[in-house]
């Protein structure tokens, strides 16, 4: 057999403004819009996955937080509504997922050996985070490959951003381990925002983009500093600073997605591909891909 | 004492599954269950109106968010214990009063909103609590977001309109605070029979903490929670807000009778069911000085008017 690979990393945040935003028939609330510039940027890089030949998803996603290792879907099939909990007047989402249970059960597998606490989510009245159906569903709104969540276990909470950022890239290197064994072609998904103050106040209408803005000042230029080194591909250095980075703007990556996606990608030394970068509700996101096949690699912004 | 008396009592619960779900896997386990269904029973003779929740595991970022669907309903399985089964719940909540703390809180400033869709996702904690402490839905209850940027001043007030909201609709209350103690959990699964607080010094802050809930002194512990968040609570938001809503909303001082029902560890974590109950029994015994003093009268005579 073929030893699988990862055919593409992507960095996919989560606001569930941005599916409100596109008005899918899955999605209860009606919008006007808005979060052009990441949902425009979101909608290439759907394009461009179109054209990448994988056999499933894996996303890694703070939504569904642990504090007892990490732990993996592990059944077939999940259907249900997924309520945000923080914004329920914008995302109310009907779901119908398949997952790739033989390749959870081989990361599970490959991560215990590692060192590293599982678990294997079995209860079939679990309900799907709406971190895992956001990325999931910009990245491919036809649903049609399985995906695997893995939990995003917080050792940022229990000890350190560099503890966090150890075990982070272990698991993903276990990751690695055992797709290169399933012979499969995997996408990553790393779901989150970057720098993570939210407005803790709402406009009547959340799609208001007149008062769109990042929190302050602060958190933009450190977010640009972080996609000016994944423009240069220094993901090394990236996940170097990760734990200042994570502590100076409270970033989304506290729950170890990026660094367990670079992990499992090798460092990558090459471009990143830029797809967009946007506030909302004050938070700073940005749409990245890296691809490992120089050949397909863009410059895309 | 002035309108306490809208809060008959106040409970402080833990907010694992492990009571509701698993009581038979340790003595712990069972015992905080115990505690569950005693208060249970005090809560149904106590001619309650309403019984309210604030849940440290539901955190809010749009200011603070009240249940007000009539008759949430779902089947919830928790983040991290969903191999102890499934919760299926089906709540009574009180509308009318989720309305009215929504205005008594942003009459004092707060950003505010009610939620009320099907299959919002109650939390853990308020699930564990409500199905335990009102499993047939006689009382009806509410639910209140604990905002993860807020910190005690906004507490402090969001507790305050609680005591509006109450006190406008002529209720009587019992106050339900979902928290752990210490909230270091084991990071690996363990045999639940091996169960223990995670470590000595989170133990001895528990009893320490236990000791003035016992002692009644609310308001004493409010004043601590800055102290006890450094020292037993893993840094996952802002501070260890739940005695100051519970003060906030109970009244600020230390002239309760506690009761600590249960200690137990829960996959490491402290929890305890304690009962606390506003009382004028502690004159005499606590200092005259710790009220919540809205006009000064000058030193008090100890001798004919006690902590009044
Ligand atoms: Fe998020």
């Amino acid at each position: 057999m073929k030893k699988g690979q990862v055919v593409l990393g992507c960095l996919a945040p989560h606001p569930p403004h941005l599916v409100y935003a596109e008005n899918p028939e899955q999605n209860e609330p009606f919008s006007e819009g808005g979060w052009e510039t990441l949902r425009w940027g979101y909608n290439r890089l759907a394009r461009k996955l179109k054209k990448v030949d994988y056999d499933v998803m894996v996303i890694f996603t703070p939504h569904w937080a642990t504090y007892i290792g990490t732990h993996f879907l592990g059944l077939p099939k999940f259907s249900s509504l997924s309520v945000d909990p923080i914004f329920p007047n914008i995302f109310r989402y009907k779901y119908d997922l398949d997952v790739d249970v033989e390749l959870a059960e081989e990361m599970h597998k490959a991560a215990s050996e590692a060192g590293i606490i599982t678990k294997m989510m079995t209860n079939p009245d679990f309900r799907i985070d709406y971190g895992t159906i956001t990325s999931c569903h910009m990245l491919n709104p036809e649903w049609d490959k399985p995906i695997i969540t893995i939990s995003s276990n917080r050792n940022a909470h229990y000890y350190s951003g560099e503890v966090m950022n150890e075990q982070a890239k272990a698991l993903g290197e276990a990751c690695l381990k055992a797709i290169e064994k399933s012979g499969k072609k995997v996408v990553l998904v790393s779901s989150h925002s970057l720098s993570h103050r939210h407005f803790v106040t709402e406009s009547p209408l959340p799609e208001d983009m007149s008062r769109e803005h990042i929190y302050n000042h602060s958190q933009y230029v450190w977010d640009m500093k972080m996609i000016k080194m994944m423009r240069d591909g220094k993901m090394k250095e990236v996940i170097d600073i990760m734990p200042e980075y994570t502590e100076q703007t409270i970033a989304e990556t506290e729950a170890g997605g990026l660094s367990w996606m670079m992990a499992a990608m090798g460092l990558p030394d090459y471009p990143a591909e830029i797809y967009g970068y946007q506030s909302v509700i004050g938070t700073g996101n940005a749409v990245v891909a890296w691809d490992p096949n120089s050949k397909t690699r863009e410059i895309v912004l | 004492m002035d309108n306490d008396q809208n809060v008959l009592f106040g409970i402080y619960c833990p907010p694992h599954p492990h009571p509701l779900l698993a009581p038979e896997l340790n003595d712990g386990y069972k015992n905080l269950r115990n505690a569950y269904d005693n208060l249970r029973d005090k809560i149904q003779a106590s001619g309650a109106d309403i019984i309210l929740i604030y849940s440290t595991t539901w955190p809010s970022i749009v200011g603070h968010q009240i249940q007000a669907h009539p008759e949430p309903e779902w089947t919830h399985v928790d983040d991290d214990f969903h191999y102890l089964g499934s919760m299926p719940y089906k709540f009574n909540i009180d509308t009318e009063f989720a309305d009215a703390y929504r205005d008594a809180a942003e009459s004092r400033g707060l950003h505010s909103r009610t939620v009320a869709y099907d299959g919002f996702p109650i939390d853990t904690g308020s699930v564990v609590a409500l199905s335990l402490l009102n499993p047939d839905n006689n009382i009806p209850a509410c639910i209140v977001s604990s905002n993860m940027y807020s910190n005690r001043s906004e507490t402090m007030v969001l507790g305050k309109a609680a005591r509006d909201a109450l006190s406008n609709q002529g209720k009587k209350a019992v106050v339900v605070v979902v928290a752990s103690l210490s909230n270091r959990m084991f990071t690996e699964h363990i045999n639940p029979r091996d169960d223990k607080i995670h470590s000595p010094k989170d133990d001895e802050w528990n009893k320490k903490i236990l000791e003035f809930f016992r002692d009644g002194r609310l308001e004493d512990l409010s004043q601590l929670s800055r102290d006890i968040h450094g020292q037993i609570r893993i840094q996952k938001v802002a501070a260890y807000k739940p005695v100051w809503w519970m003060a906030a909303t109970m009244g600020q001082h230390n002239n309760y009778h506690g009761e600590v029902l249960a200690y137990e560890p829960l996959h490491g974590s402290g929890g305890a069911v304690i009962q606390l109950t506003p009382s004028n029994e502690s004159i005499g015994d606590k200092e005259f000085d710790e009220d919540d003093v809205e006009y000064y009268h000058g030193d008090r005579n100890v001798l004919d008017r006690g902590n009044l």
